[in-house]
């Protein structure tokens, strides 16, 4: 399989990823000679075998339902790049109610 | 000198951990100017873990009473957080990061009294084999500076092979200890899944990820391997299994009775340099030596580890990595117009080339229409693989392989990314696998550099290729020191 330049800003897109033109076209050449070699594990016949997400088998890890003490706020948020009252900041994502 | 030595002298009162702790800190300032072994160097945590060593003995502790890595000078990947320092990954995007808590394989290690010297370069996020890739700028290979070290623990390694540290901590998802053991001339232990908690280290790939020491000697990588074991209530995939003593099998190592297979079909793969050939098949003629039976195995799927390995490790990655929005911590763009443009921007600004390679490699493996085709492909593969190396450990006791298909090369000698994926084609299947592989030196190419020889064992079966590593060392002894560290 072979990827088009659009995929590839498709692609970025999902990743939340900005490319610049020349990273887009870099990309491409790098993912599709990648690809022309993972390609190869297509022509394995794997019918029937089950797939394997893990190295051990490990089911339903469960710890005793207790409380445990956690950060305090301050330590929570002391590595956010921007901070105000004690909560993280992000940009406004909802419309702008009584301004608009 | 050993850790055991170390440990024993400032017991005796030869020295104290605070001699030892102010001679490393000089080492890394007379030498790491070169090499950029370390991201940060933790003086202050250093003196004070060497004055509580100090202290004991002053009470009156003898040898016995001292905890198993007192007084030895120890060094951390700069994926593992240690409160107080920063941990940055060799990223951009984590350069402000610091850790409000420990990753639990190094607060064991301090809690078994080791003196912290401080964090290691690495290729970023851990993507790369040859510690060319950080932000922080390229790790040196102490035996020619004009080498890469390997990676992507290349700053771990390189702090060992120096002679700066006497053990550190590295994490290896498809080599990242191995791979720079072998290039480095250092012991290098790839644990088995889930010996040794995750819990702390910055996640790459989580279902291959582990921890594991770097040292000079077996014996010294087996008494890390003991003291950071175990089960981890804060990591559900650490194993349930009752610690060993790995140093015990280091001790006196026997193989008489041992069954070794060397990997042909791997070994004559291609891309695998003449003396590094020669090399494993002089260390497997010294275990018949020792008394070891030796045979032949092949593993023709694990062939297509590499394959399976850059499908699921990207997925993996991009998964993990999701994380980094530029809101809960690391690098921020300035004046987003929207969240998405937030997001974009922190991203593109904080992430280098190959960070970026991966997500995207990973993002498309996992998206919609290619998801069967790529990663389903490859987790059934990777059943495969665990299945040929189940297969091969019913008849033999552990595999031989080269830990890397050359010795250290140049800087830049490779330039695009696909041939320095395939630096790892003998570590990756382990990983894919699950079970446990080390590395040890077994020899030198003709200009001097080291030859690492990658021992695999079957799941938990750690005492096992210690003891093959142990013997070997011993019936090879070689002089390990790089030029740097004479």
């Amino acid at each position: 399989m072979s990827l088009s330049e659009h995929d590839v800003r498709h692609v970025a897109m999902l990743a939340r990823l900005g490319l610049t033109d020349e990273e887009t076209k870099a990309m491409q050449s790098d993912l599709n000679s990648i690809l022309g070699h993972i390609d190869e594990i297509q022509r394995l016949d794997l019918a029937g075998v089950e797939p394997m997400a893990h190295a051990i088998e490990v089911v339903n890890v469960t710890r005793p339902d207790v409380a445990r003490p956690s950060f305090p706020q301050a330590v929570a948020i002391s590595n956010a790049p921007l901070a105000e009252n004690g909560a993280f900041v992000i940009p406004q994502i909802t419309g702008g109610g009584d301004d608009e | 000198m050993t850790a055991e030595q170390i440990r024993g002298c400032i017991a005796a009162g030869e020295f104290s951990a605070v001699e030892v702790a102010n001679s490393a800190l000089a080492r890394i300032d007379a030498l790491d100017g070169e090499v950029n072994a370390f991201n940060q160097v933790t003086a202050d945590l250093a003196i004070a873990a060497a004055e509580r060593i100090d202290a004991l003995v002053r009470g009156g502790a003898s040898e016995a009473d001292l905890p198993p890595l007192a007084g030895v000078p120890a060094a951390f990947k700069d994926n593992m957080n240690l409160i107080g320092t920063r941990t940055t990954c060799s990223s951009r995007i984590l350069e402000n990061y610091v850790s409000p808590y420990d990753c639990t394989a190094v607060a064991r290690m301090i809690a078994a009294g080791v003196i912290p010297l401080g964090k290691c370069n690495m290729d970023e996020f851990a993507f790369g084999s040859s510690g060319e890739s950080s932000a922080w700028g390229p790790v040196k290979n102490p035996w020619d500076l004009s080498r890469v070290p390997g990676g992507s623990s290349a700053g771990s390694a390189a702090a060992v092979a120096a002679g700066m540290a006497t053990i550190s901590l590295g994490s290896d998802t498809g080599g990242s200890i191995r791979q720079p053991g072998a290039l480095t001339g250092t012991v290098a232990i790839k644990p088995t899944y889930g010996r040794v908690s995750r819990y702390g280290c910055v996640a790459f790939a989580s279902s291959l990820d582990q921890i594991g020491p770097f040292s000079r000697t077996v014996a010294d990588n087996a008494r890390a391997l003991s003291a950071i074991q175990g089960k981890d209530p804060a990591d559900a995939t650490s194993a349930d299994r009752v610690p060993e003593d790995f140093v015990t099998a280091t001790r006196d190592a026997d193989v008489r009775g041992l069954r070794v297979a060397i990997v042909r079909d791997l070994l004559d793969a291609e891309g695998v340099t003449s003396e590094v050939r020669d090399s494993v098949l002089a260390a497997a003629a010294g275990f018949e030596a020792m008394g070891a039976t030796v045979g032949e195995v092949n593993l023709p799927t694990s062939q297509h580890g590499l394959s399976a390995y850059y499908i699921i490790g990207p997925a993996e990655a991009s998964s993990n990595l999701a994380r980094f929005d530029g809101i809960r911590y690391g690098h921020r763009a300035e004046n987003p117009a929207d969240t998405i443009d937030l997001y974009l921007r922190s991203r593109a600004e904080g992430f280098g080339p190959e960070a970026k390679r991966r997500i995207m490699l990973g993002t498309y493996a996992l998206s919609a229409g290619y998801y069967d085709a790529y990663y389903g492909q490859a987790q059934k593969a990777r059943t495969l693989i665990a299945r040929e190396f189940s297969a091969a450990f019913a008849d033999y006791d552990v595999l031989l392989t080269p830990t890397s298909p050359q010795v250290a090369w140049k800087f830049g000698e490779k330039g695009d990314p696909l041939t320095m994926y395939l630096s790892d084609i003998y570590t990756i299947p382990v990983n894919l696998a699950g079970n446990c592989a080390i590395n040890v030196p077994c020899g030198f190419s003709a200009d001097g550099m080291p030859i690492g020889l990658q021992i695999i064992g079957d799941y938990f079966a750690e005492s096992t290729i210690y003891r093959a590593a142990a013997a070997l060392e011993r019936d090879l002894a070689l002089d390990l020191r790089s030029p740097l560290a004479r």
